[in-house]
């Protein structure tokens, strides 16, 4: 029962990053050039909607459907690691035009030729372990 | 229906993701895709050789299976839920894409010189792109998901600034690395 609620949600994610087009290539694009407004709109909704969500949960300590008190972690204190992780993130997410999320999207759409990106995701995130001690966080 | 079919608006899809980050509080986990590239390493059997990676894949099961999930949406979204595969962008952007020899804006989701065309510069722009992505994302400790949607509706500091480095390193793809590449 339970793993047939995170397939639902998935698909529920996957369908809304196709229909969205945040899956396109081209919506990125059209995003870091600044000649839309449609990928801030919709990353805009989801974050007011998801702080109004998450505020409430923490201040009136929501359980979860299990009924277990629901823990939303802080992220750890640092700038080195989410400026140089980031920037280097952002700089494939534009080449690739997808993220880890739509990558998996487009490959059920039909597009196999993420299966390339998504199989150097996973490279370059095993290179990121390795190296890991050996980068400033 | 005919509504379904056509691409959703910007309104309609930010409430959706709002809803899965929702969703899966109330599961008692996190919205966060990047994590599953990382149980997918220790499934490969990562966890031996590296610290990193030696967990028990199976606390991220959930995660994964949401991955699944992902994979039968896009199929969903594209087979059955939709009627045309073009991506209606500013013509200013099409005009621009075309001078660097890009021309399928208004027939294709993704663009087929890049994505369908099988050259070798593809298979290696496609793979330096997911490699940055994969790297990046771990490093900062997240990516779109966990840091611009999880992490600023959390008020958390650190994913502004991973959100801010999402731009940085995309603006510099894009304004100066893409005259080089294409």
């Amino acid at each position: 029962m339970k793993n047939s609620i995170y397939i639902g949600i998935g698909i529920l994610f996957g369908i809304t990053m196709y229909k969205s087009e945040a899956a396109s290539w081209f919506r990125i694009y059209e995003m870091f050039n600044f000649q839309a407004f449609h990928m801030y709109g919709i990353i805009g909704v989801a974050v007011v909607l998801g702080l109004i969500t998450t505020q409430l949960i923490k201040k009136y300590k929501v359980k979860s459907f299990y009924n277990v008190p629901i823990v939303i972690n802080d992220k750890e204190k640092s700038v080195k690691r989410y400026l140089f992780g980031g920037i280097i993130f952002g700089l494939g997410w534009a080449l690739a035009g997808a993220c880890p999320g739509p990558m998996f999207t487009l490959v059920g759409a039909g597009f196999y030729s993420l299966l390339i990106v998504i199989g150097s995701a996973v490279l370059g995130t095993f290179i990121y372990g390795k190296l890991k001690d050996k980068l400033p966080h | 229906m005919e509504l379904i079919l056509q691409p959703w608006p910007w309104y309609v899809s930010g409430t959706l993701i709002a809803l899965v980050l929702f969703l899966l509080l109330m599961m008692g986990d996190s919205f966060g895709m990047s994590s599953n590239l990382r149980t997918l390493c220790t499934l490969c059997g990562a966890g031996k050789k590296t610290d990193f990676f030696n967990f028990d894949w199976k606390t991220q099961k959930w995660n994964l299976l949401v991955m699944i999930g992902a994979v039968i949406g896009g199929f969903i979204g594209a087979n059955l839920l939709s009627s045309g595969s073009g991506v209606a962008i500013n013509p200013a952007t099409i005009d621009q894409l075309q001078d660097i020899g890009i021309t399928s804006s208004g027939r294709s989701y993704l663009p087929v010189e890049i994505f369908q065309v099988f050259s070798i510069k593809n298979i290696v722009l496609l793979a330096v792109g997911g490699f940055l992505v994969g790297f990046g994302a771990r490093y900062a400790g997240g990516c779109t998901s966990g840091h611009a949607i999880s992490g600023l509706s959390n008020l958390q500091l650190p994913s502004l600034i991973a959100v801010i480095g999402f731009f940085i390193g995309g603006l510099v793809m894009i304004h100066f690395l893409f005259p080089i590449i294409f």
